[in-house]
């Protein structure tokens, strides 16, 4: 591929030489699964860039891979071919213990269902990622019940997430991934399980914490969700397609 | 971090976690009393025999003390020999025969033991006098029961019965002094004791210079090797057995005991043991998502493990202590039933608790736990993220 080209690609990917440096960079990612003889390629070379403070929807049909990529960005699972760095270090290939340590500081997850640890408080379940980051107590129960009153349950922080509704967790679950000031907030369907009110609250709130300088990446079939961000990555089959 | 969510993940199945540590609770008792029962004896049996400070004892040669009605002539000749060595500070004979007590229209038969009250090691008065004249005698609560017989009462007391002739050889009116309990005595065992004098009388003709054992006080521990040698050498027709001989004899004897304490013990442990992994491992796989999920927010494996290795650790400790009293109890209740044991002294504690046991049986159960938590929990922790989080999410 010659520079020319190579660049022409990552300008329309959203990267050009005037922008800042990109928080997130892929170059022909790949992500193929075993299934039994054969191999299901989920995911066959995307390259694309995300700068810093980008509001990013991925969407697609269901079974194009964006799941798959996102995983990829987030340093929970190895591309088959390719590489994805983020701020500048190639994520791809680390081991288990690094990109433990990297995801600790660096990647903030949404998850479709909430994941909170049900034993937990509110709070208790935002201070989780900054207890295993070191922060001492005192320090983490301030931010967590800065963060909770961010996200508007500053009166919740001592309800377990059995006690909260729907929405109620999946804010619970924003302020738990902003808890370490991560480099980017990936959200995987983050409106997938709450109603269309709810739904748009959350939407509000990605806006919000974007607008505040957040980078956000969030997968969704939702449109409403889709149409907030600033720049939408279409997928099909495994690969970007122009919108 | 790792405390609140062990603690909140045990408290979360508290049924379960109660069962599991009733569970190690038993298995815990269990494994203490056969810690207890391995060393006990022993160490028991090494008290008895040193309570009285006497470190040598001489029986007839080739025989243990009492284990044969045999007895050793000229007794005073072995007593004047051994008194001429600087290292044997007291010298106590000792006689072991039978007597036969008429009361009212049957004859109760017991122990006897002749001794000189002043050096005996082979009783404690509980009251009255020790029977130091020589036409006295003790008796224990069990001879004092056959007989209804009490302090002060006069005795008419035989030995030597002749079944054939239903005569006896020798009888004497003694009176009673006072209670005593036998150190080395059976349970449920009439016993008596009177001078040594008095009971080799008894014997005839032919036993007033026997006796069945010598108890042998040397100066200091150091020379009770030597002073041992040497009594073998001096005295041809006697075995010296110091307590460690004795205690080898004893070893010997209780080998079988202890060999079903370590079995049962290992058996006890290896059941706390799977108890508790069974329930590490329910615990671990209801939790495979929100372990992936930790992983995914950047909580390290070592922290994962660590987190429900001590959940592992604390219901065994909780079980361990909670077996440690049940342990207790269920050894005092079964040190009573050994203790009838026949021909084994009453003293002697099969379950005898020593700190170090209930460390060892503690120590064993808090490794048993480590074990039990870190195979589980690192499995579940090294799943791949992504794939677990998508089938759990379908699950
Ligand atoms: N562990 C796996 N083993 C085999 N195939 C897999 C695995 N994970 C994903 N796939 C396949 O990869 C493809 C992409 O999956 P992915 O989850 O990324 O899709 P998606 O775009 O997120 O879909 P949806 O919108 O329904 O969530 C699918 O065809 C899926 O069946
Ligand atoms: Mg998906």
């Amino acid at each position: 591929m010659t520079l020319a080209r190579e660049k022409a690609v990552f300008s329309w990917a959203g990267y050009d030489d005037e922008a800042p440096p990109p928080v997130v960079e892929a170059r022909d990612l790949a992500r193929d699964y075993p299934f039994g003889a054969e191999r299901v390629h989920a995911l066959r070379g995307v390259t694309f860039a995300i700068t810093e403070g980008e509001y990013i929807a991925i969407a697609g049909p269901s079974g194009c891979g964006k799941s798959t990529l996102l995983n990829l960005i987030g340093v929970i699972d190895h591309p088959t071919r390719g590489e994805v760095c983020i701020r500048g270090q190639n994520v791809g290939g680390m081991r288990d213990r690094e990109a433990t340590a990297f995801r600790l500081r660096n990647i903030g997850f949404v998850f479709q269902r909430f994941y909170l640890m049900p034993t937990l408080s509110a709070r208790e379940n935002v201070e989780l990622p900054m207890a295993e980051a070191g922060i001492a107590r005192v320090e983490r129960a301030a931010r967590a019940r800065e963060l909770l009153s961010y996200v508007g349950l500053e009166a919740r922080e001592r309800h377990r997430p059995a006690q909260l509704s729907g929405g109620e967790q999946q804010r619970v679950a924003i302020a738990r991934a902003l808890a370490n000031r991560p480099a980017i907030l990936l959200a995987d369907e983050p409106t997938g399980e709450l109603d269309a009110k709810t739904g748009a609250e959350i939407i509000g709130l990605f806006g919000r914490l974007n607008a505040d300088g957040t980078t956000v990446i969030v997968v969704t079939h939702d449109e409403d969700l889709a149409s907030s961000a600033h720049r939408k990555i279409h997928m099909r089959d495994g690969v970007i397609v122009p919108g | 971090m790792r405390f609140t969510l062990a603690w909140a993940s045990l408290r979360r199945h508290g049924t379960r976690t109660l069962l599991a540590i009733l569970g190690v609770a038993v298995a815990a008792a269990m494994l203490l009393d056969m810690v207890m029962m391995s060393t006990g004896m022993r160490e028991s049996f090494r008290e008895l025999l040193l309570s009285r400070g006497y470190q040598l004892r001489l029986a007839p040669k080739g025989t243990l003390p009492f284990d044969t009605d045999a007895t050793m002539e000229s007794a005073s000749r072995i007593t004047a020999t051994l008194r001429t060595n600087p290292s044997i500070v007291t010298v106590s004979a000792v006689l072991g025969g039978t007597i036969h007590v008429p009361t009212g229209n049957r004859v109760v038969t017991s122990a006897a033991l002749g001794v000189d009250p002043a050096v005996q090691g082979d009783y404690e008065l509980l009251s009255g006098r020790d029977p130091v004249g020589s036409n006295s005698i003790a008796a224990n609560d069990e001879f004092l029961a056959a007989t209804g017989a009490t302090t002060g009462d006069t005795l008419d007391v035989a030995t030597g019965y002749d079944p054939q002739l239903r005569t006896y050889a020798g009888s004497m009116r003694l009176v009673l002094t006072g209670r005593v309990r036998f150190l080395y005595g059976a349970a449920n065992q009439l016993a008596t004791v009177m001078r040594l004098e008095t009971l080799q009388k008894m014997g005839g003709a032919d036993r007033t210079d026997d006796a069945s054992l010598f108890m042998i006080r040397v100066r200091t521990d150091a020379e009770v090797e030597a002073a041992r040698a040497w009594v073998e050498l001096n005295i041809p027709d006697v075995s010296a057995i110091s307590t460690a001989t004795a205690l080898a004899e004893v070893d010997k004897r209780l080998r079988y005991f202890r060999q079903l304490a370590v079995i049962l013990g290992t058996v006890s442990l290896f059941v706390g043991f799977l108890l508790v992994t069974t329930l590490v491992t329910v615990s671990v796989n209801e939790r495979i998502g929100e372990i992936a999920v930790m992983r995914a927010l950047g909580v390290s494996k070592k922290h994962v493990v660590q987190q429900i290795v001590i959940e592992g650790v604390a219901i065994s400790l909780a079980g361990a202590i909670g077996g440690l009293a049940l342990g207790l109890v269920t050894a005092k209740y079964l040190n009573g039933i050994l203790s009838s044991f026949p021909g084994l002294p009453s003293a002697i504690d099969f379950f005898l608790f020593q700190p170090k046991s209930a460390w060892t049986a503690l120590g064993l159960l808090t490794i048993s736990g480590i074990a039990a938590g870190v195979y589980p929990s690192f499995r579940a922790a090294s799943l791949p993220i992504a794939t677990t989080l998508r089938e759990d999410a379908i699950a």
